[in-house]
């Protein structure tokens, strides 16, 4: 393999393996602060004692979070110093933001809402749970301005060394494109941390029958899982389509796998494309779908890939492909469990449709794949760009850096991140497997 | 501008390893203080709220360093990509060490985490010793202004030089014995008991070394890169940081050894203020040079080839100044909630 598919390789692997982590960790953020809501408003001990029962599967995955986050910034340098020094001057804005609005907010306050319960007291204590769910979303937000400046760059101006520099401080902040992206991620954040707690309320419903704090688990969960969902189609991911359909024409057709120009382009739901003889194998078609979700009207004109020049497509069309329609149809399959559970819910028969409750208790890793393909959609969309329409991928990764140091330290993240796995596992499933008693 | 930025990096640097320091410091030694898992499990509740907060000077000045001179960035952290990469692997098998321990009570399981806490906590704290060694002596630049350093070469400090020789091993070493001091010195005032002596003992004992490198490292210093003493005849009040260097070595003595309650505290301090003296002499001595080439002077980085826009890093100040006034008041209020003594329960 060549440095640059080590390099692509690397950084792919370790962002994928540490968004895992902040997508649980942002989301139950909020559901804790919720939690800690509660219980200031109506002091019944039972929600401080189920926000502390969270704060422990958040402070574990919380850790994981950060030594697997803090390789994703030191790789900007590491494996991608020529794309640095391209476009510090404008991305390294948005990431030294990161760590001094963000990461100090939420640290310091992590370990005073962690260890300081006691000491802070109930308002003191329901402030720095604030200030964690404050410090994480912001940090999301830098993350995703940096990102959105890649997709859409905005706010720059070119010096003679070819390098890009920020013009328009507010402007690179405000981005268009990060609007919406971040609403959309902060959605799918918290979808896998609703999920998450409706699973294990399912399981101690399943398992205890009237268990208090399953009750509570699985209807906070259900609710905030089933918003969530809802907003992941309407408005967020229709909004985020619109910026493609603008912006990233090219990215759009290849998502949806639609090679050729047509007038009332049909959607495809299901089908494997083929790159080759440009069309897609096995179709399965919502007629004129594509053209009225695009441009609101059936017979509107989609382009397809045949209308751009062939170095603008993405370089693994297949790949985003599949990975777009696996997250449509997760988020399809969210939306519908969801309401069919929110409807047993309103009926007062949710906790005795067992069948229900097995569901949702499965269903908990489905958010992590969605978030994930999601993800995947937007960088593999992005290709072959790495600031789109500015710098290509193959220009930016380090020429020090040879394929075999790129391997070396690939293998190495490989073997760490198996064992971490492992550990997390096997933590999370000891703090969920313990009786209820230890709630008390 | 462009002097504003390095001020500025140097400083949180340098409270990098003040903070961060004297957790990594009080993990190095954590088996020589501490002689039962309830005096470990003591020592790790001292820094189980604080280590993260610590680590996040080291990410923001990353970050910092990132937008204010991106070619820095750029060529420095490609070229010191092997030691990046064990430096990562390293934080993290601490962070988790320092975490995974209290949750699980079994004897087994805690003893393995500490142990992979403590050395990685000791090689940590190696590396970056090395790291500014390496900066200090510079690197050999190619005609693109890159690099690309080995672990090691011939262990000398010209030519084709790799992340270890005789200089940066020596910097190494007076990062061990600085900040294990430091740690102690940490774990003195937050502990009680037999800890505490023990913590009082190992600073003690491990001061006179730290006198011998701290000499030896200077002198090789000067004969590594003798430009460094440019700067300080041009500028004679710099030569307050070496001397804060000197009072603070004594003063570490004198407040280790007192009995007075204040006092472990105020040695604590002491060793902040001997490491701050520390880096920011070699700061202010490679100043406005920041990675010089150990080949031909005029190819090394400096604060002016390497720095992004006037704009940028004018709007930049702005919000820099709001966040670490607001960082620094999460941390002043961090560290009065955990300034007490933790006691061993009989």
């Amino acid at each position: 393999m060549d440095a640059l598919t080590l390099h692509r390789l690397q950084f792919a692997f370790t962002i994928t393996y540490h968004y895992l982590f902040p997508q649980l960790t942002m989301g139950l953020a909020l559901l804790i602060v919720i939690l800690k809501t509660m219980y200031l408003r109506n002091g019944s001990e039972r929600y401080n004692i189920a926000s502390r029962f969270w704060a422990k599967i958040f402070g574990i995955s919380f850790v994981f979070g950060v030594v697997t986050g803090i390789p994703m910034e030191f790789q900007f340098g590491t494996n991608w110093a020529r794309f640095s020094s391209f476009a510090g001057g404008v991305i390294g804005q948005t990431l030294a933001m990161e760590g001094t609005f963000a990461f100090f907010l939420e640290s310091a306050f992590l370990g005073l809402f962690l260890y300081g319960e006691k000491k802070l007291g109930r308002i003191g204590h329901w402030i720095a749970a604030l200030m964690v769910f404050i410090g994480s979303w912001l940090s999301g937000y830098f993350i995703i301005a940096t990102n959105a400046w890649m997709q859409f760059p905005v706010a720059y101006s070119v010096a003679e060394n070819g390098a890009v520099h920020v013009s328009d401080f507010w402007g690179l902040l405000f981005n268009p494109w990060a609007f919406w992206q971040y609403l959309h991620n902060m959605g799918g954040a918290l979808l896998t941390g609703a999920f998450a707690m409706a699973a294990v309320g399912a399981f101690y419903l399943l398992r205890d029958h009237a268990s208090t704090y399953g009750r509570l688990y699985l209807r906070l969960g259900l609710v905030a899982a089933f918003s969530a969902s809802v907003w992941q189609l309407f408005p967020t991911g229709d909004q985020h389509g619109q910026l493609l359909a603008k912006h990233q024409p090219v990215t759009l057709a290849a998502m949806e796998g639609h090679f050729r120009t047509e007038t009332g382009a049909g959607i495809a739901i299901v089908g494997q494309p083929n790159v080759e003889t440009m069309t897609l194998d096995n179709p399965l078609h919502v007629p004129g779908m594509l053209s009225f979700l695009t441009y609101r009207r059936w017979e509107a004109e989609v382009r397809g890939l045949d209308a751009f020049p062939r170095d603008t497509w993405p370089d693994n069309i297949a790949l985003l492909y599949y990975c777009y329609h696996i997250m449509v149809g997760l988020g399809t399959m969210f939306i519908a469990v969801t309401s069919i559970a929110m409807l047993q819910l309103v009926r007062k028969k949710l906790e005795s449709s067992r069948w229900l409750l097995w569901i949702l208790m499965l269903s908990f890793p489905f958010p992590f794949i969605a978030n994930t393909a999601g993800w995947l959609t937007a960088e593999l969309g992005r290709q072959p760009w790495l600031a789109y329409g500015l710098l290509r991928t193959s220009e930016g990764s380090s020429l020090n850096v040879s394929s075999g140091n790129t391997l070396f330290s690939l293998l190495g993240f490989m073997g760490m991140y198996t064992v971490i796995s492992i550990l997390f596992v096997l933590l999370v499933w000891k703090e969920i497997g313990a009786r209820e008693e230890t709630h008390e | 501008m462009e002097t504003f930025w390095f001020i500025a990096i140097a400083l949180m640097l340098t409270t990098y390893v003040v903070l961060d320091g004297f957790d990594l410091g009080a993990g190095a030694i954590l088996h020589r203080i501490c002689k039962s898992n309830s005096e470990r499990a003591l020592v790790i509740e001292a820094i189980g709220p604080v280590w993260d907060g610590n680590e996040v000077w080291l990410v923001a000045a990353g970050g910092t360093l990132f937008f204010a001179f991106p070619r820095l960035y750029a060529a420095s952290f490609s070229g010191f990509y092997l030691p990046l990469m064990m430096v990562l692997w390293l934080l993290m098998l601490r962070g988790i060490g320092i975490e995974l321990r209290n949750h699980v009570h079994n004897e087994m399981w805690q003893s393995l985490w500490d142990f992979v806490f403590s050395l990685s906590s000791g090689l940590l704290v190696f590396m970056f010793g090395a790291a500014l060694g390496n900066v200090i002596r510079g690197v050999q630049f190619d005609s693109q202004g890159q690099f690309f350093s080995p672990l090691w070469t011939n262990l000398r400090t010209s030519g084709n030089t790799g992340i270890l020789d005789w200089y940066t091993i020596l910097t190494g070493l007076v990062a061990v014995v600085s900040l294990t001091i430091h740690g102690a010195h940490y774990v003195a005032a937050r502990s009680a008991g037999s800890v505490n002596l023990r913590a009082k003992r190992f600073a003690s004992l491990a001061w006179w070394p730290l006198l011998a490198v701290t000499g030896a490292s200077l002198a090789a210093t000067l004969t590594v890169r003798p430009q460094i003493h440019e700067n300080y005849q041009q500028k004679p009040w710099l030569f307050v940081f070496p001397v804060i260097v000197l009072v603070s070595l004594g003063l570490m003595r004198y407040f280790n050894n007192s009995q007075r309650p204040a006092a472990e505290w105020a040695a604590f301090l002491s060793s902040a203020a001997y490491l701050s003296g520390l880096l920011l002499g070699a700061a202010a001595a490679l100043y406005p040079v920041l990675l010089p080439s150990n080949n031909d002077p005029t190819v090394g980085l400096t604060i002016y080839n390497a720095r992004a826009s006037e704009y940028g890093l004018r709007v930049g100040m702005m919000w820099w100044i709001v966040g670490i006034v607001l960082a620094i008041g999460y941390f002043i209020f961090l560290y009065r909630q955990v300034r007490e003594k933790i006691r061993l329960e009989a």
